[in-house]
């Protein structure tokens, strides 16, 4: 589990993008962050992992404060992380395969042949076949986000994050990612933190919704709560398009509750 | 702070023996059509324009040659073709390192618990340093066969007098003094362009500033230095 405790972050230009926020993500669920583009979510996954520091509070990986850790610590506790970026950020000079051995290259005294078996169960795991000596540039959006996520999934990680793991994809391939990206984290037991504003995965993944608003931690529930959340920001948020509204409208109208937090 | 983190010890030393093999390949093998093609038409130059500029009857014919040679060696061999490899080269490292940067691959490194700017950075600078000397030897030959070149198929000065010239008065140190101006100029290049390409914020448009800048600054650095070190070397 992971856990933020009270943390706050401001820019060199003053501006205070978090304010207090403190959550609880579970392991073996798919926990996600949500909130308006500009809401502070992207800021909070950076502090999480590290890419930002914080001014304040505690990050916990399962009780241990990561802020307060060494250096030596932290590049240890990096080992148990797999990260999946918006863009993908794969290397470009690696092939796909050579992508997803790259972290066991470094961590780990396989041999080369392990190496390759390993790359290859973790591409077999999110359906990606043929594609293996292949350049990032040469495979589609979709393709390059499972090779992220078999890059990510590689050295067996305790946590992952993803951020906007759905940009720039068609619906169905969305659809596709949330499903490995839940499947994986219950298979694997791992904390997982998605960084998102797709509806889509709202309603179809989310165990556990952090919702950021204004840099304040606004509501905090999961996808069958949210349907009857009373929270005005939230529901402008998730409810903004019609078919949405219409969905909930339904739901609320065929399971005869209102308002349940 | 950078340079810290640059100069420590490699997560993996396979790993950083291979990589600086395919630095020395990018940077420095992939150089030599270049190095080769000025070295050159500036050696074919440098001869003629002696030649030309040089008609007194006190100076003696093979002054041409020496001339040439003393240019090639203390000058055009080390500095300038460091000032160019700063646009080949400099530009190279700056935009590869400044792509990884904006498009998060450095991200991707760090979260993994690599020391990026070690891994991205020390091959290309170590890799560079060693394959520097080889340029530099590569630019003293063809610079003076450029020369040859003109006394063999022009009739400004004949073959005899041109090969007396070059062998005329050798200082040894100032090879020497060559190659050690150059190590100094490749090390400027390396860190200069990575710390550029490391240090983006933003977009494509970024990259292709931070790209120019570290040649420029490259660029300045190495006269600066050249300067201080022909003071400390040739005084």
């Amino acid at each position: 589990m992971i856990e933020v405790k009270n943390v706050t972050k401001s820019f060199d230009d003053g501006r205070t993008v978090l304010h207090d926020v403190s959550a609880k993500f579970y392991s073996g669920k798919t926990n996600l962050i949500i909130g308006q583009s500009g809401s502070g979510k992207t800021v909070l996954m950076k502090c999480i992992v590290g890419l930002m520091r914080p001014e304040q509070g505690e990050i916990l990986y399962d009780g241990r404060d990561y802020l307060s850790m060494s250096p030596d610590q932290v590049k240890n506790l990096r080992k148990e992380i797999g990260m999946l970026f918006q863009g993908s950020a794969l290397f470009d000079s690696e092939t796909v395969l050579g992508n997803v051995m790259f972290p066991l290259l470094m961590f780990t005294d396989m041999t080369p042949a392990e190496r390759k078996e390993r790359a290859e169960f973790c591409l077999e795991r999110v359906n990606l076949k043929g594609a293996d000596h292949k350049y990032p540039a040469e495979i589609s959006g979709g393709m390059q986000k499972r090779v992220a996520i078999a890059r990510a999934i590689a050295l067996n990680p305790k946590y992952l994050f993803c951020d906007e793991p759905n940009s720039g994809l068609d619906p169905k391939t969305s659809i596709v990612i949330d499903e490995l990206l839940s499947d994986i984290t219950h298979e694997y037991g791992m904390t997982t933190i998605i960084n998102t504003h797709d509806m889509n995965s709202v309603l179809g993944i989310g165990e556990n919704i952090v919702f950021i608003n204004k840099g304040y931690r606004d509501w905090v529930g999961d996808k069958n709560k949210i349907f009857r959340t009373s929270n005005e920001a939230l529901n402008e948020f998730v409810f903004a398009t019609k078919l949405f509204q219409e969905v909930k409208d339904y739901i609320i109208s065929h399971s005869g509750e209102h308002d349940g937090q | 702070m950078f340079m810290r983190k640059v100069v420590s010890i490699p997560d993996r030393w396979r790993v950083f023996f291979t990589r600086t093999v395919t630095e020395i390949s990018k940077l420095g093998v992939d150089s030599i059509p270049l190095v080769i093609v000025i070295s050159l038409f500036i050696g074919a130059v440098i001869t003629i324009q002696m030649k030309l500029n040089t008609t007194s009857p006190l100076m003696p014919a093979y002054s041409v040659g020496l001339a040439t040679r003393d240019i090639v060696l203390l000058e055009f061999s080390n500095s300038i073709l460091c000032l160019i490899l700063a646009g080949k080269v400099g530009s190279n490292i700056a935009s590869e390192i400044g792509t990884m940067r904006v498009t998060e691959q450095i991200d991707a490194l760090e979260i993994m618990g690599v020391n990026s700017a070690n891994y991205l950075v020390l091959p290309k600078v170590v890799g560079f340093i060693l394959f520097m000397p080889v340029l530099v030897a590569l630019c003293i030959g063809t610079s003076i066969a450029g020369g040859y070149l003109v006394a063999l198929v022009t009739d400004i000065i004949s073959v005899a007098r041109y090969e007396y010239g070059i062998q005329a008065y050798f200082n040894e140190w100032y090879v020497w003094y060559g190659f050690i101006k150059s190590l100094f100029f490749a090390y400027i290049i390396a860190t200069v362009s990575s710390y550029y390409g490391y240090y983006v914020k933003g977009g494509a448009l970024q990259v292709g500033t931070a790209s120019t800048n570290a040649v420029v600054s490259s660029s300045i650095l190495i006269l600066l230095m050249d300067v201080i070190l022909t003071k400390i070397l040739l005084q």
